[in-house]
C-alpha cells in the first residue's frame, strides 16, 4: 500500500523584545543564572502580571504577514501543571482567544510554491531552564528564561513530506527575522519545533492517528525526524499494528525517536482564563498603522529580485534569504555600473566565503558595499581580470587599503595596450619554437599552453581576450 | 454527575495533592455537590451570550517594553532552602 504522511507543526519563535512578557526583567541571553529572574518570574505570592505591549505588536506584525485575522479581543489563559522551572505552577498562554489566527503562508519546495495553513499564533511566556547534571542528585533550576515572551505558530496539517516541512520551518523562520520580531537563534533556543505527524493511506481523507515529536531544534534535526517518524509509523501499520498517540523524544545519536512516557497521563492542562490578566483589545487603526509600516516581505523580495535584477531563482533565494544580505546587495548594486549578475556571483561567491571563514555576519563585513562595487566596476572597465580582482579583494578584505589604492599600489592594472602585449607574446613565441611548429602544423590546442604562458610572463595582468587575438595572428602568420 | 474513586485519584495526581483513603469519600462528596452546581448552571441558557473572560468589563493596559527590574538574586535566595552557583537546587526531576 502507498501511504502519504500528515503533518503539522508548532514552532515556538522567542520575541526579541528588551523585557519580559509580564515583567519588567531583561531577557538578554547568557546572563548569570536568576540573575534576571524577577519576583513576578519566580511566582511570589501577592505579584501582577502586566503584558508588554511590544510583544502584542510583533505578534500582530507575524499575523499581518502572514494573512491572518488579528483578534479584535483576545484572552490569555493558564495552562496548569507542575514543574519545578515553571514556579507558578501554571503557564500563561492563550488558549480560545488566540492574538491571532486563520492565515496562511507561501512555502518553496521542490521548486514548487505549496500553500500552508496556519491556524493561529499565540502569546505565552517560556519556563525556566533544569540542569540535571552535577548537582549531587539535585536538579539546578535557571529562570532567567521563565517569562520570555514566545509566539507559538501553529500550522495546519497541510504538509506531506519532510522536506515540505522542513521547507516551511525555514520560511517562518526567514519571515520572523524580516519582521525583526525574533532573532531565530536556533543554538539559544529562540527558535524550536514539535511536529505533529500522522500517515494515512494515499488518496484517504481521514487522518490516521498522530504522534507529537518535541522540541526540533535544528532544521536539520526536524527533517531527520520526521523521515524517521513517518517509516516508524509505516512499519506498524504495515506489519498489523496500530499507531499509539503519544509524545515522542527525537534522539539524533541513535538515529530514532522514542516514546515519553508518562507524559500522557499527565497532559491535562486544565485551561482557564487568567483572572490576573484583562482581555486584550486592538483597535482596527493600530493593526493598519502596523501593516502600513511592514517591510517588504522574504517572497515579495525574492520576486522583484528575479524581475529587477534578472536572477535566477537560486541567486534570489540566496540573496533574500536574509534582511541585511539582501540590502548589502542592493546597496552594493546601486554603487556599480556592473552587471546585477556580476554582482550576486561576488556576493554569493567571494563575499561569503570570506565571511564565513572570518565567522562574521554581514553587517560585519570588512568590505564595505560601495567599495565592493567599486572593485566590480574595475572588472567591467577591464581594468582588472576577475582573477586578479580576487586578490585585491583579499587585500581590501585583510585592511589593505581601497581597491584602487591597492591596484595602483601593486600595479594590477590588466595591460590593454597592444603594443605591450605584443611584445610579451614575441618573447613567448620566439622562446618556444617547437610548440610554434605545433600550432603550424595544425595542432591549434597549443594556443592554450601560449595564452598561459604569456599570462605568467604578465603576472596575470594580460588582458587575455587582446592576447587570445594576438597570438592567433602571429601565430597563423 | 459525582466523582468517583478514579475521578479523585486523577484530580489529587494532576493538583500534586495527598488525600488519605478515609478522606476520600468525603471529599468526593463535596467535589460532587461542586460539579452539580456547575451542572445547574449550565442548563441556562447562553445561546447570544459572549463568553465572559474576566469579570471587570476592560481591557488590559499594556507597559512599555522597558527593563525595570535589577538583579536581586542574592536578596531572592534567601528564602530558597538549597543553592549552588546562583541556580536554586531541587529534588531531581526528569521526564
Amino acid at each position: 500500500m502507498q501511504f502519504e504522511a500528515v503533518i503539522g507543526l508548532e514552532i515556538h519563535t522567542q520575541l526579541a523584545t528588551e523585557s519580559k512578557i509580564f515583567s519588567g526583567a531583561a531577557t538578554r541571553y547568557g546572563a548569570e543564572p536568576n540573575s534576571q529572574a524577577c519576583l513576578v518570574d519566580l511566582g511570589y505570592p501577592g505579584v501582577l502580571p502586566v503584558l508588554n505591549r511590544e510583544a502584542v505588536l510583533m505578534a500582530i506584525r507575524f499575523g499581518l504577514a502572514t494573512h491572518c485575522r488579528i483578534a479584535e479581543r483576545s484572552v490569555f489563559a493558564r495552562k496548569n501543571y507542575f514543574y519545578p522551572d515553571l514556579p507558578k505552577g501554571y503557564q500563561i498562554s492563550q488558549y480560545e482567544l488566540p492574538i491571532v489566527h486563520g492565515g496562511y503562508i507561501d512555502v518553496i519546495c521542490d521548486d514548487e510554491i505549496k500553500r500552508i495553513g496556519i491556524t493561529r499564533a499565540h502569546l505565552e511566556e517560556d519556563a525556566g531552564k533544569s540542569l540535571h547534571e552535577d548537582f549531587q542528585g539535585m536538579s539546578g533550576i535557571d529562570l532567567n528564561r521563565a517569562g520570555t515572551p514566545l509566539l507559538e505558530i501553529v500550522s495546519e496539517p497541510d504538509m506531506r513530506s519532510a522536506a515540505e516541512a522542513g521547507a516551511y520551518m525555514r520560511t517562518i523562520h526567514t519571515l520572523v527575522r524580516y519582521l525583526g520580531i525574533s532573532d531565530g537563534n536556533m543554538q539559544e533556543g529562540s527558535y524550536r519545533c514539535d511536529a505533529n505527524v500522522s500517515i494515512r493511506p494515499r488518496g484517504a481523507t481521514e487522518l490516521g492517528t498522530r504522534t507529537e515529536l518535541k522540541n526540533l531544534n535544528s532544521f536539520r534535526f526536524v527533517e531527520k525526524a520526521i523521515e524517521i517518524e513517518i517509516d516508524r509509523q509505516i512499519d506498524i501499520v504495515e506489519g498489523g499494528g496500530k499507531v499509539v498517540q503519544e509524545t515522542r523524544l527525537y534522539d539524533a545519536d541513535r538515529g530514532e525517536t522514542r516514546s515519553m512516557r508518562g507524559k500522557e497521563e499527565a497532559e491535562d492542562y486544565r485551561y482557564f482564563p487568567d483572572p490576573d490578566l484583562l482581555p486584550v483589545s486592538i483597535d482596527s487603526a493600530l493593526v493598519e498603522e502596523l501593516r502600513a509600516a511592514l517591510p517588504e516581505l522574504p517572497a515579495d523580495k525574492r520576486e522583484r529580485f528575479m524581475s529587477e535584477y534578472g536572477l535566477s531563482a537560486y541567486d534570489a533565494d540566496i540573496l533574500t534569504a536574509s534582511r541585511p544580505l539582501a540590502d548589502y546587495y542592493e546597496d552594493c548594486v546601486g554603487h556599480t555600473q556592473a552587471t546585477a549578475k556580476l554582482a550576486a556571483n561576488w556576493v554569493i561567491g567571494d563575499l561569503t566565503a570570506a565571511l564565513n571563514r572570518a565567522g562574521l555576519e554581514i553587517g560585519e563585513s570588512r568590505i564595505g558595499a560601495s567599495e565592493l562595487g567599486t572593485l566590480l566596476d574595475r572588472i567591467e572597465s577591464g581594468a582588472i581580470s576577475g582573477k586578479i580582482a580576487k586578490e585585491v579583494f583579499e587585500a581590501v578584505w585583510s585592511g589593505e587599503g581601497g581597491v584602487d589604492e591597492i591596484i595602483e599600489r601593486r600595479g594590477l592594472k590588466q595591460i590593454s595596450d597592444s603594443a605591450s602585449l605584443e611584445a610579451l607574446v614575441d618573447e613567448v613565441i620566439a622562446a618556444n619554437p617547437a610548440q610554434v611548429q605545433q600550432y603550424r602544423d595544425g595542432k591549434t590546442q597549443v594556443l592554450g599552453f601560449f595564452v598561459g604562458q604569456v599570462m605568467k610572463a604578465s603576472q596575470g595582468r594580460a588582458n587575455p581576450r587582446q592576447v587570445n587575438e594576438i597570438l592567433r595572428a602571429k601565430l597563423g602568420g | 454527575m459525582s466523582l468517583n474513586t478514579k475521578d479523585i485519584d486523577k484530580l489529587c495526581e494532576l493538583a500534586r495533592l495527598a488525600i488519605l483513603p478515609d478522606e476520600i469519600a468525603d471529599v468526593s462528596a463535596k467535589l460532587s455537590d461542586i460539579v452539580a452546581l456547575v451542572d445547574q448552571l449550565q442548563s441556562a441558557d447562553t445561546d447570544g451570550v459572549p463568553p465572559m473572560a474576566h469579570p471587570l468589563d476592560r481591557s488590559q493596559r499594556l507597559r512599555a517594553d522597558v527593563v525595570t527590574e535589577a538583579d536581586e538574586r542574592e536578596l531572592f535566595q534567601e528564602n530558597a532552602p538549597l543553592v549552588e552557583r546562583g541556580l536554586y537546587l531541587v529534588p531531581k526531576v526528569i521526564d
